[in-house]
């Protein structure tokens, strides 16, 4: 058994991000000026996929594990420490969170015992791809079918969704910042597609040619 | 481009979903009694009405849940959306009937 851990601390030492190739990229290609927007990389944010019935008492077990309520309706995310939790169906959800995997499912497995829930460590399912600046949401409407307006979505929502017409989670953090959740192998697809979206904004000319 | 309104996630463009096909059409109760003539019937033959037609849809990048929706087929105006929890049979729709199959 302590070999075994000591060869999963060595896969960890070894592992590679999606973007970890597009990092410095991703760096020198950020827009500055007025109608800044950014593109980075989040890496190995812990994430447990959760299936159970709402009305169940393993719900109750797993939201008295995160501190926090399953979120019922789509799009909300409700948040407690280390941990957000994202609606993703009526009996699916996204934790989000900063322990470590191999903790956070323990504890939750634990708390459902052998009800009828699933709780899976799906870490390496997506990445983070952080989207920041003030141009971020004229990025995301290039691509995305959602009205991104602030009237009919804002910070502390998350939805699934495309964009560029691939499916991710879109979360909206801050006024000027998202958290797009694409699968691992569309990452740098999505990269790519915000990087080349992104670099109007780096010009200076405005409506009427006056610079 | 329609706009449809999933009962889970509210109002999302026709690209968020993947279409079913027409809905309520009963798997057969004794499909191996079935003639070559009746199975060939439940697995290709569907509605086509001009008007009226319920209809499946899946919300693939949202929710992933499977709902009917009614919709005219000549204005692609959609009259109703309810999954089979709220209501088994549609209000209108002409293929209404049980297992219809043509």
């Amino acid at each position: 058994m302590a070999e075994l851990t000591g060869l999963t601390q060595d896969l960890i030492g070894m592992r590679r991000s999606p973007l970890a190739g597009m990092a410095r990229e991703l760096m020198e290609r950020a827009v500055t000026g007025e109608r800044n927007v950014r593109v980075s990389e989040w890496r190995f944010t812990t994430m447990v996929s959760l299936r159970v019935d709402p009305a169940s008492s393993a719900a109750e077990e797993l939201e008295g594990v995160l501190g926090t309520t399953l979120p019922r309706t789509s799009g909300e995310v409700s948040s407690h420490g280390q941990h957000s939790v994202l609606w993703l169906g009526p009996d699916e959800w996204l934790v989000v969170s900063q322990m470590s995997p191999a903790v956070l499912v323990a504890a939750l497995l634990e708390s459902v015992g052998d009800a009828h829930a699933a709780v899976v460590d799906v870490s390496a399912n997506r990445t983070v791809v952080e989207l920041r600046g003030a141009a971020a949401r004229a990025v995301l409407e290039k691509g995305c079918p959602l009205d991104l307006h602030p009237r009919s979505f804002g910070p502390g929502q998350a939805v699934s969704t495309t964009l560029a017409r691939i499916p991710l989670v879109l979360w909206q953090v801050g006024p000027d910042s998202y958290r797009l959740l694409p699968r691992s192998s569309f990452a740098e697809y999505v990269a790519r597609w915000l990087v080349d979206a992104s670099q109007e904004f780096a010009s200076t000319f405005r409506d009427g040619g006056r610079s | 481009m329609m706009l449809l309104t999933c009962p889970w996630c509210g109002p999302r463009d026709e690209t968020e979903y993947h279409y079913g096909g027409q809905a309520h059409v009963a798997y057969p109760e004794n499909p191996s009694d079935l003639s070559d003539e009746e199975w060939a019937d439940y697995l290709f033959f569907r509605d086509n009405p001009k008007g009226p037609f319920a209809e499946r849809w899946s919300h693939s990048a949202g929710c992933r849940r499977w709902f009917n929706v009614v919709r005219d087929t000549a204005t692609y105006q959609v009259l109703k959306v309810y999954t089979n929890a709220d209501d088994p049979l549609p209000v209108v729709g002409s293929s209404a009937e049980a297992g219809g199959s043509r």
